[in-house]
């Protein structure tokens, strides 16, 4: 076997492990022996898929297999004594195989696969562990894998993901079929888990994107796979277009230096248009549902962004209006704050600032608010009330991307000393 | 005589593909697609966007948008079109308009992903 073959077989075992792992969960009703079982399988898979050729359902055979070597195990404990060697519980695959497909039926796997990624957004885990334990048991990422897209150590990630397990077994898992109201409360859960994989990704430096884009690009398989099982879930779509369309900036986001490139100043050749495509199909179908909400209120600002070719295009009209929306299903000075951006484009600098003004004790330890306070009285002329946010803004950076681009900033007050000089870009992080 | 070759496989699988994979894949292909290409037999070649992006037009009346792909099994695809449309309610105006000079059955809605035009000079 080479190890392109190797390759595929894992790449199909990645993409049945949700399904797999889910159903498995269900039969035997703990996560541990379901991820033995799974992985059982999985060794099995790779002795025999290369000779057999790949089975037509892997998720199927997966969960045949994975069960029936639990099973067995269980027995040969009972009894003491070995089973032959031969693989008897599977020799007869094929039958069982079409037999247990037919069992899939939709609703049941649906079911099976939102439950294994809903014990992941435990209320009780912080989202660091939601995450870890999210890409662990539902993406089958190893702790290795993990720890190095969190720049932590192997130890520290087991020790995060192993807590995390605990509390998940401690809470009991519904293993009921959710009913309506339930089942979207689920789904709200897991869509704002897959939001902050995506976003702990997303919110990485320019000298660590390269490392954590794993996470954003398996938040969109995690999302396209929860939106394929719940297909006219508004919210579902406009989280996935969210994340496509931010994503799709990624190769124009940091300069070779890895610092910030804002918005404004980014070469828009190099966002990805195939994302951008995705991503706006999506939000045109959610929004035909008329059920508005906060993914897709934040998709249809990011599709504003992604349709102007230029910066001068952008209908900075429009995204006023989608953050007030926002500012209604969501409020929360962040989004007041990404609001006066729209705002100060729209009606200028000082509305801006009357804007986020009250904004000012909540936001006090927020490096952002500084950097678009900054930005406004500098736009207005007000120089050295300018410097001092900005030095604020420097103070609370939490990356050296962020510090960076504040610093720019500043180069540019001290060198265009005109008042109302141009060139002053939005502090905001584009959302 | 002109042949359409339609391309099904495992949505899920091909999603899970790495980038190395995808390309590796796309640069095998074009190997074949070039020399169809320099004969001048290659008509035009699309790869569509995941099937979470499309919608579907049940030709009723009046017709009905779903959600999602074409998902029954009791009828055929016999064709299709692709169009260029500023977004989705325009393409589905168009499948309106296709549906009402030809009504029953279905059209797919789908966004294409990659598409090159060709052309077959026989």
């Amino acid at each position: 076997m080479s190890d392109t073959d190797t390759a595929w077989i894992e790449t199909a075992l990645t993409s049945a492990r949700p399904q797999a792992v889910g159903a498995l969960l269900r039969y035997f009703r703990d996560l541990d022996t379901a991820e033995e079982a799974f992985q059982n399988a999985c060794l099995r898979a790779l002795k025999t898929w290369p000779q057999n050729g790949p089975p037509r359902d892997p998720a199927a055979w997966l969960i045949m297999v994975g069960r029936n070597v639990a099973i067995d195990e269980v027995r040969r404990a009972r009894k003491q004594q070995p089973l032959p060697e031969d693989d008897q519980a599977i020799s007869d695959l094929d039958d069982a195989e079409g037999a247990l497909a037919e069992r899939l039926d939709g609703s049941h796997y649906r079911d099976d696969i939102l439950r294994l990624m809903f014990i992941c957004c435990h209320p009780q885990l912080p989202a660091t562990q939601q995450i870890a334990l999210a890409l662990r048991i539902v993406s089958g990422l190893t702790v290795r894998q993990i720890a190095r897209a969190f720049l932590v150590s192997d130890a520290a990630m087991e020790q995060r993901i192993t807590r995390a397990k605990a509390k998940v077994a401690e809470a009991g898992t519904p293993f009921e079929a959710p009913g309506a109201v339930e089942r979207s409360e689920r789904l709200a859960g897991v869509a704002a888990m897959i939001y902050l994989i995506f976003n702990e990704g997303y919110s990485a430096s320019g000298d660590t994107a390269e490392i954590r884009k794993p996470l954003c690009e398996e938040a969109i398989r995690l999302a396209r796979l929860l939106l394929r099982l719940f297909q006219s879930e508004p919210e579902i779509m406009g989280l996935t277009a969210l994340i496509l369309l931010q994503h799709a900036r990624s190769a124009a986001r940091f300069a070779a230096d890895g610092s910030l490139i804002l918005l404004d100043d980014q070469d828009r050749s190099l966002w990805n248009g195939t994302m951008i495509a995705e991503g706006l199909a999506l939000i045109d179908k959610a929004m035909r549902h008329r059920r508005s909400g906060p993914y897709q209120i934040q998709a249809a600002i990011a599709a504003l962004h992604a349709r102007a070719s230029t910066p001068e295009e952008t209908d900075w009209t429009q995204i006023d209006l989608l953050y007030g929306a926002l500012e209604l299903v969501q409020p929360s000075p962040v989004v007041t704050l990404n609001r006066a951006v729209a705002v100060s484009k729209v009606r200028g600098p000082q509305a801006a600032l009357d804007l986020i003004e009250p904004l000012a004790p909540k936001l006090a330890n927020y490096f952002h608010f500084y950097g678009v306070r900054g930005a406004f009285l500098m736009q207005l002329g007000r120089n050295d009330e300018a410097r001092i946010a900005f030095d604020r803004a420097i103070a609370l950076a939490n990356t050296s991307a962020e510090a960076a681009h504040i610093r720019m900033h500043i180069d540019r007050l001290i060198r265009d000393s005109q008042p109302k000089g141009g060139g002053a870009r939005q502090g905001a992080k584009a959302k | 005589m002109l042949y359409a070759i339609l391309c099904y496989h495992d949505e899920d699988f091909v999603g899970s593909w790495s980038k190395d994979q995808d390309e590796a894949v796309m640069k095998k292909l074009a190997v074949v697609q070039e020399k169809l290409t320099s004969q001048g037999r290659l008509g035009p070649v699309a790869r569509l966007l995941p099937t979470t992006a499309a919608a579907t037009l049940r030709k009723e009346d009046p017709p009905l948008v779903l959600d999602g792909p074409y998902a029954e099994t009791k009828e055929q695809l016999l064709g299709f079109y692709i169009v260029d449309c500023k977004n989705l309610d325009e393409a589905l105006d168009v499948a309106r308009d296709l549906g009402a000079a030809n009504p029953g059955g279905a059209y797919e809605v789908r966004p294409v992903g990659v598409f090159r035009p060709g052309g077959i000079s026989a």
